[in-house]
């Protein structure tokens, strides 16, 4: 063994299962249920918490020493001679005295793999980018043996979809990349060792030996048959590192060693655009208790385990092109872990591990990954919350997901994928399906489907809008019909993606750490939701004036008068941006068919991409600028919410969430000013805020009940009150972001929420910095 | 008799067309966080009678340069996050100096407290507090009580008003045993002079021991010069021009100074 294994012992020799509550997950693939009967809950504060060792402290130096240089860089080096994986690389270590959890994705660390499955092009691209030689045999081989999942979708594609994709409607397509946002249950190699999940997989693949062999039933033969060949590969890689993933892992430092190995194979299989690890701090914490129970090891041991793993979460990396990373800011990978919960029985799921994985943020300092996602629960114990508030306000490096809206849907053991996509683990999946721009198809509207930035007919078919005023109902019967072409549009390229993926880049490792039988769903998604709902409400409220150029085009927007903007808890603008979500989601379901008979789903998620969709789309109604930034996920326009924090919270909350079931992003930006006069208020005054707008929330007034308000009052009880379903907190000084544009090189570790991630801040772009400076902060005036 | 008559004018209760009770409002926010405990709505209504050298909201003198709002519109408008205030921290109605609207504020604390139930703050500097009897301050929680100056000169030099009302206000608050979270705005050349912190130190002492768990705490706010370009706007001349905000040395001094009376200071 290469590890310091802190015990001397052949932990082989022990039973693995020793001091667990039995129960049915030992006979079959149950992790849930091993959590269920053997989890801790910890209602303590942070206490307890131990600092870095010295080993950690020592690695985390000579791998920071290496981060620099490849910020420097960009890429600090390719492994490009061949493609990516399981078993393709030789072992790797930053410093093999130092480590307690090993493994990297290459030979060295942050040297990057190709994976050409993919898409051979992104690899070319991103290899020219940043000056390395590709292997001409990769190339011969996928030009002339072996198709990629990039052009096998563009076999497919319609000229409407390659006319929608290049002016922006739709833009983000994982059509040339990896799909991500699919969780392994990586718990599983821990729990079971891989011998288990091999014979379970057989006997999965068995009982369909004698159906009738229609296309589906073929595919999944095929698709079983290589996962249980990714498995054995999986043990090959381990076996490199000196380990044996045949059997469970009997320790703690076994646990998270096998665990990660798991999520290592995936990464080395798949550039996926979110890799995220899934929710397995509460799982750890059982073999950490027992560990520490047994005496074998420290509450300081248990945090470097964590500390080590935690670092080669930080140092996932993939090759793409800068255009990728202009798109989704630096370079993200969405290692994202989910912490917390509540049981369903009621008992919290936050355990002292739940501690130790936010305590990496102090033990190494803040850092965009793993992408820390809180599940928060207006029921967690009050030393978690004020926990958390205090990690927020000292790094900015977290988020916040409400578990008390999520938890009834998908019960008490899903993850997030990427930065607000729920899914229970092993049992469901998603088709990633990037987003629509609803303000860009509002010009369509408008201009009968003409671009209004390079003047093509991109949707074909449509009258456009001939006054030279908007009159609302005339721009809503055009819109109306514009969304139903988008909708059929866009779920046409997502079919041929998903179709293609799965049979070009299938995600082997990932898949066989899932049950045969998942739900699968059609994640569909939306931008430019504050643009598109302010155009709408000036439209209605105010009057809009057209400009045309000289071939007549709409090119821009007078707006005389005043119109109430979303964001400031006004239901005049707030009700439209509500219509805009449950049509558009209506508009989806309405498709006839979704690959793999999935279940479509809705996000209202940018990521920083509100950049590059503004770009894309010229001026709008709602006075908008030509080329200016959307405001991301759910966010009021910048600027534009000016009744504070909380209103611009409750307009967000009114999104519904069974609209947009793929997640609904609010960030907000404070200065820590804004949230009190001390530290202790400060912590006290976030925990309590983040409760109230997770919590539900209605109208209250009963000395003021007019008809009216109980009619909406009774509405409201049918639908469900209103509760905030994502929470992106940064608790900022304006000026260190300032300093940090000019200064980069002392904030090498500034991380800032955007929405749904976090990002080193000094690897954004010029433009998308001053786009999160101009953001609203809210601070005291 | 005459002499007797407190000092200043409370503005007589409004009524519109239609019987609803109004007044006058500068802003609303929706996430004040340094306005008393936790998250809160800050109501800031319009006029007052201080013309402090420092005020960062001139904007808010005039009485009817404010909204006109009902009351039924305000708490309306506060009733839409009474499930939020409840759990994260409630209402507080500043200004402008509130009291000049006595009455408009006085029935919004009074369905904010009995039919949202909510925690209800008011940000006075108590001028026109001797107006007012004891029950009008049943439905306040907390008195957030700015003493700008303890010497009365200086006091009056700063603010154009005396400092005894404001002093009576604060005895009157200690035998209540209404709370009171006591704000001290920190000016250099006006308001950090050793001695006169320490005249207030002491004088918040002293009541602090015969009435005790009434004061909670001291917030020290260092002077800042955010309210400037308002002073601008409206064509007024900014005196303070010149002033820097107070050194962390002088800003930590004279939290010790409160601290050194047994006072929580922040």
């Amino acid at each position: 063994m290469n590890a310091p294994i802190d015990k001397a012992l052949d932990q082989s020799q022990l039973d693995a299962w020793r001091g667990f509550t039995a129960g049915e997950w030992q006979q079959q693939v149950a992790v849930r249920d091993f959590i269920q009967a053997n989890y801790t809950p910890y209602e303590g504060d942070d206490q307890f918490l131990a600092g870095p060792t010295e080993r950690t402290t020592q690695l985390w130096n000579e791998l920071s020493a290496l981060l620099k240089e490849e910020r420097k860089r960009g890429v600090l080096e390719v492994s490009a001679q061949f493609g990516s994986t399981i078993t393709a690389h030789d072992a790797g270590y930053i410093n093999k005295d130092l480590e307690t959890i090993v493994g990297l994705q290459t030979d060295a660390p942050l040297r990057r793999a190709i994976m050409p499955n993919g898409g051979l092009r992104m690899v070319q691209n991103g290899l020219k980018a940043y000056h390395f030689e590709m292997n001409p045999q990769i190339e011969e081989i996928y030009t002339n043996y072996r198709k990629d999942h990039n052009n096998a979708v563009f076999d497919a594609y319609t000229p409407e979809i390659m006319a929608c994709r290049s002016s922006g409607v739709i833009t983000g397509l994982p059509d040339s990349y990896g799909r991500g946002r699919i969780i392994g249950d990586y718990r599983r190699v821990a729990l079971y060792g891989v011998d288990f999940l091999i014979a379970d997989k057989k006997r999965e693949k068995a009982e369909l030996d004698d159906v009738a062999f229609s296309e589906n039933v073929i595919r999944l033969r095929e698709e079983l048959a290589e996962q249980i060949k990714a498995l054995n590969e999986l043990k090959v890689m381990a076996k490199k590192y000196g380990f044996d993933l045949s059997r469970p892992a009997a320790t703690a430092q076994e646990a998270v060693q096998w665990l990660y190995f798991g999520y290592l194979a995936a990464v080395k299989e798949q550039n996926g655009a979110a890799m995220s690890i899934g929710r397995i701090s509460t799982f750890l914490d059982i073999y950490f208790e027992r560990d520490i129970k047994e005496g074998r090891i420290t509450e300081s041991q248990a945090q470097e385990y964590i500390d080590h793993l935690v670092m080669k979460l930080r140092i996932v990396r993939f090759l793409r092109t800068p255009e990728y990373d202009d798109l989704f800011s630096g370079d993200p990978t969405w290692v994202t872990e989910s912490i917390g919960g509540m049981s369903e029985d009621g008992r919290t799921l936050v355990t002292k591990s739940s501690f130790r994985v936010l305590n990496t943020l102090y033990n190494l300092g803040p850092a965009p990954e793993p992408n820390l996602t809180v599940l928060w629960s207006t029921s967690f114990p009050q030393g978690f919350k004020e926990f958390c508030a205090k990690v927020s306000i000292d790094t900015s490096a977290i988020q916040y997901e409400n578990d008390d809206l999520m938890r009834p849907k998908w019960g008490d053991d899903y993850a997030i994928a990427c930065c607000v996509s729920a899914m229970r683990v092993g049992k469901q999946m998603q088709f990633f399906g990037a987003r629509v721009n609803l303000a860009k198809a509002m010009l369509y509207a408008i201009n009968g489907g003409v671009d209004e930035k390079t003047g093509k007919l991109v949707a074909k078919g449509f009258e456009p809008i001939k006054g030279d005023v908007l009159n609302y109902d005339e721009l809503m019967a055009k819109y109306d019909k514009m969304l139903d072409w988008l909708a059929k549009t866009y779920v046409t390229a997502l079919n041929c993606i998903h179709y293609m993926h799965d049979k070009y880049a299938y995600e082997r490792i990932e898949m066989a750490l899932h049950d045969r039988d998942i739900l699968r769903t059609m994640a569909c998604g939306i931008a430019g939701l504050s643009v598109a709902a302010d155009s709408l409400s000036a439209v209605k409220h105010a009057k809009v004036h057209i400009k045309r150029n000289e071939s007549g085009l709409a090119v821009d927007y007078v707006i005389e008068g005043e119109y109430p903007a979303y964001g400031n808890n006004d239901d005049r603008a707030d009700d439209i941006a509500v219509w805009l979500s449950t049509t558009f989601m209506d508009k989806i379901k309405a498709q006839p068919v979704f690959y793999r008979d999935s279940m479509p789903t809705q996000s209202v998620l940018t990521i920083t991409s509100n950049v590059v969709y503004g770009k894309k789309t010229g001026n709008t109604p709602d006075g908008r600028r030509a080329g200016a930034p959307f405001s991301p996920g759910a966010n009021p326009m910048n600027g534009r919410d000016k009744n504070g924090f909380v209103a611009a919270g409750f307009s967000v909350s009114k999104i519904p969430y069974e609209s947009a079931l793929d997640g609904v992003s609010w960030t907000a930006s404070m200065t820590p000013d804004a949230l009190g006069h001390n530290a202790s208020d400060r912590v006290k005054t976030l925990a309590a805020s983040i409760d109230g707008l997770f919590g539900p929330h209605g109208d209250e007034c009963p000395t003021c009940q007019s008809a009216e308000r109980v009619d909406q009052a009774l509405a409201e009880l049918e639908e469900g009150p209103d509760q905030l379903f994502h929470l992106n907190m940064n608790v900022l000084n304006k000026d260190t972001l300032l300093d940090a544009m000019e200064h980069p090189e002392n904030y090498p570790q500034l991380t800032i929420r955007v929405s749904g991630y976090a990002v080193n801040f000094v690897k954004l772009t010029r433009e998308q910095q001053l786009d999160v400076i101009n953001r609203t902060f809210h601070a005291k005036c | 008799m005459e002499a007797n008559k407190p000092l200043g004018e409370i503005i007589a209760p409004a009524f519109d067309a239609e019987g609803r009770q109004y007044g006058y409002v500068h802003s609303i926010e929706t996430g004040a966080a340094v306005d008393g405990p936790g998250m809160r709505f800050a109501l800031f209504v319009s006029g007052c009678q201080f013309r402090c050298l420092y005020c960062h909201n001139p904007d808010t003198w005039k009485l009817h340069t404010g909204k006109q709002w009902t009351v039924d519109d305000i708490v309306a408008e506060i009733g839409k996050y009474a499930s939020f205030l409840r759990v994260a921290g409630g209402l507080t109605i500043s200004g402008g100096e509130p009291l000049m609207q006595a009455h408009f504020i006085g029935e919004i604390f009074r369905r904010a407290k009995q039919d949202l139930r909510i925690h209800t703050a008011l940000d006075t500097q108590g001028f026109l507090a001797a107006h007012l009897p004891d029950d009008y301050f049943d439905n306040i929680d907390l008195v957030l009580l700015d003493i700008k100056q303890m010497n009365p000169e200086k006091y009056e030099a700063l603010t154009g008003k005396p400092l005894q009302p404001t002093i009576d206000f604060a005895q009157r608050l200690f035998k209540m045993g209404k709370k009171i979270w006591l704000r001290y705005v920190l000016v250099p050349g006006w308001s950090d002079d050793e001695a006169d912190v320490q005249a207030l130190a002491d004088y918040l002492g002293d009541m602090s021991r015969q009435y005790p768990n009434v004061l909670e705490r001291v917030e020290v706010l260092p002077f800042h010069k955010m309210g400037e370009n308002k002073w601008a706007e409206l064509g007024l001349k900014y005196e303070l021009a010149d002033t820097q905000p107070p050194s962390q040395a002088v800003v930590h001094r004279v939290r010790e100074q409160f601290r050194a009376q047994g006072i929580f200071c922040c």
